[in-house]
């Protein structure tokens, strides 16, 4: 006899289990530490439906991280899992959590600084001072504006000589 | 919701066609320096303003898509329409040229786009809206990197700058395109969805001047060039064809085919 799983999950609930799937492309921040997740709906026993917003427009890992969140949901006995994307208000910088910016640190990825603090930059302005995720150091130096990802960008610190990313305000 | 067979929702297909297909095909022209850039870097500038336009591209097609209905997708649209069904502006089907000739061509693109969707803001879309209002973020720093080369090679060698002189004189009588609307840019403001792109050209001039004058290149004279267009109606230069065959090549060869 086939047992009918009935999902008896709260939305409360849901983004704690959230905090499993990760960002492929910075495997040591959760979705819900990336700050995307932007809303958890519980529509009845059978249905949930989950708001992401993208960090950048095309950041090839929100592909993955949706199916993630789809598969998740599944095994935890949803029939239908919704995933809907929004894209206004814009994903910014300032919603990542605190913890996920400890993370970030811990894991040699420089977080990103306040957005009122660096965004819109003139041109040729001197770059956004980074702290060294290694060694502390504010004597560090932009060498690329674009990084490795959308996200991040490249510095390299003039004392401990460790190139390192930052995760850019955006 | 929209019907897909009136008159407004073809006419919207059309706009968001277009809005796609300019940063598709800009994306795919920058995609080709992806290893062969001057340096590093700058390779890696490059290709990450590739991605943010295709993700641009994307979200356009998606919506295009949702409108159409029917077996229509991203993907279809990208990969299976021929160059008289794409609508962008000549000038990002041009091939690269040197490094100069494509810092030129995105600089002249990003200062366009970036007024061009900051008119899209208070659209009566509200998915325009979003859509422009996520991309302006990226767009803000595709300005600023692309202003900062423009100054650093016209204002710096003799062989960069004239490398810069022969790319203005190049690229100059594709840019006028931009502020010629086609019929469903017409419609679109006549809907209050877009602005009326003829508007734009002002802020436009504006800050495409004071870079150029910043980088010592000599600004050509307004209303003096006999500007090309045709690329907003499915009219293109003979380099679309053969950036198609190779974007399509996959898809074309092998239906259906994914990862
Ligand atoms: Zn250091």
């Amino acid at each position: 006899m086939i047992m009918a799983i009935l999902a008896n999950i709260s939305a409360a609930e849901i983004k704690t289990l959230l905090e499993q799937v990760s960002d492929p492309e910075v495997p040591v921040l959760s979705v819900i530490d990336l700050g995307i997740v932007r809303d958890v709906w519980v529509k009845d026993e059978k249905e949930v439906q989950v708001t992401i917003t993208p960090t950048y427009s095309g950041c090839p890992a929100m592909d993955v991280i949706s199916m993630q969140i789809r598969m998740l949901l599944l095994e935890k006995g949803f029939e239908r899992v919704v995933i809907n994307t929004v894209l206004s208000p814009a994903w910014t910088t300032d919603w990542m959590s605190d913890a996920g910016r400890q993370k970030l640190q811990a894991y040699g990825i420089a977080p990103p600084n306040p957005v009122p603090q660096v965004c819109h930059q003139e041109l040729f302005a001197p770059h956004e001072a980074v702290a060294c995720p290694q060694c502390g150091s504010w004597n560090t130096r932009l060498v690329s504006e674009f990084g490795s990802t959308a996200c991040k960008s490249l510095y390299q610190c003039n004392d401990c000589k460790e190139p390192f990313d930052y995760f850019k305000c955006h | 919701m929209y019907e897909p067979d009136n008159d407004d929702a073809a006419s919207l297909i059309h706009y968001l066609l277009y809005l796609g297909d300019n940063a598709l095909v800009l994306s795919q022209r920058n995609s080709a320096w992806c290893g062969h850039g001057p340096v590093l870097e700058q390779d890696i500038a490059i290709t990450n303003i590739s991605l943010d336009l295709i993700g641009q591209a994307r979200s356009f097609y998606q919506y295009a898509a949702s409108l159409e209905g029917k077996e229509v997708t991203e993907d279809t649209l990208a990969y299976l329409r021929g160059e008289r069904a794409y609508y962008n502006c000549l000038l990002l089907e041009l091939p690269n040229g040197d490094w100069g000739h494509t810092i030129l061509r995105q600089f002249f693109f990003s200062v366009f786009q970036q007024q061009l969707y900051k008119q899209l803001l208070p659209s009566k879309d509200s998915t325009i809206a979003a859509i422009a209002e996520k991309s302006l973020k990226e767009v803000a720093y595709h300005v600023r990197w692309s202003s900062e080369w423009v100054i650093r090679l016209g204002d710096g060698t003799e062989e960069s700058q004239a490398r810069m002189e022969k790319a203005l004189v190049a690229l100059w009588a594709y840019t006028g395109e931009f502020f010629q609307p086609a019929e469903y840019e017409l419609a679109a403001a006549r809907e209050g969805i877009g602005p009326v792109v003829a508007a734009l050209q002002p802020g436009w001039w504006q800050q495409v001047q004071e870079v150029l004058a910043e980088a010592t290149l000599q600004a050509p004279e307004q209303g003096k060039t006999w500007m090309q267009t045709g690329g907003k109606t499915g009219r293109h230069t003979e380099h679309m064809g053969y950036l198609l065959a190779e974007m399509q090549y996959l898809q074309r060869a092998y239906p259906g085919a994914t990862w």
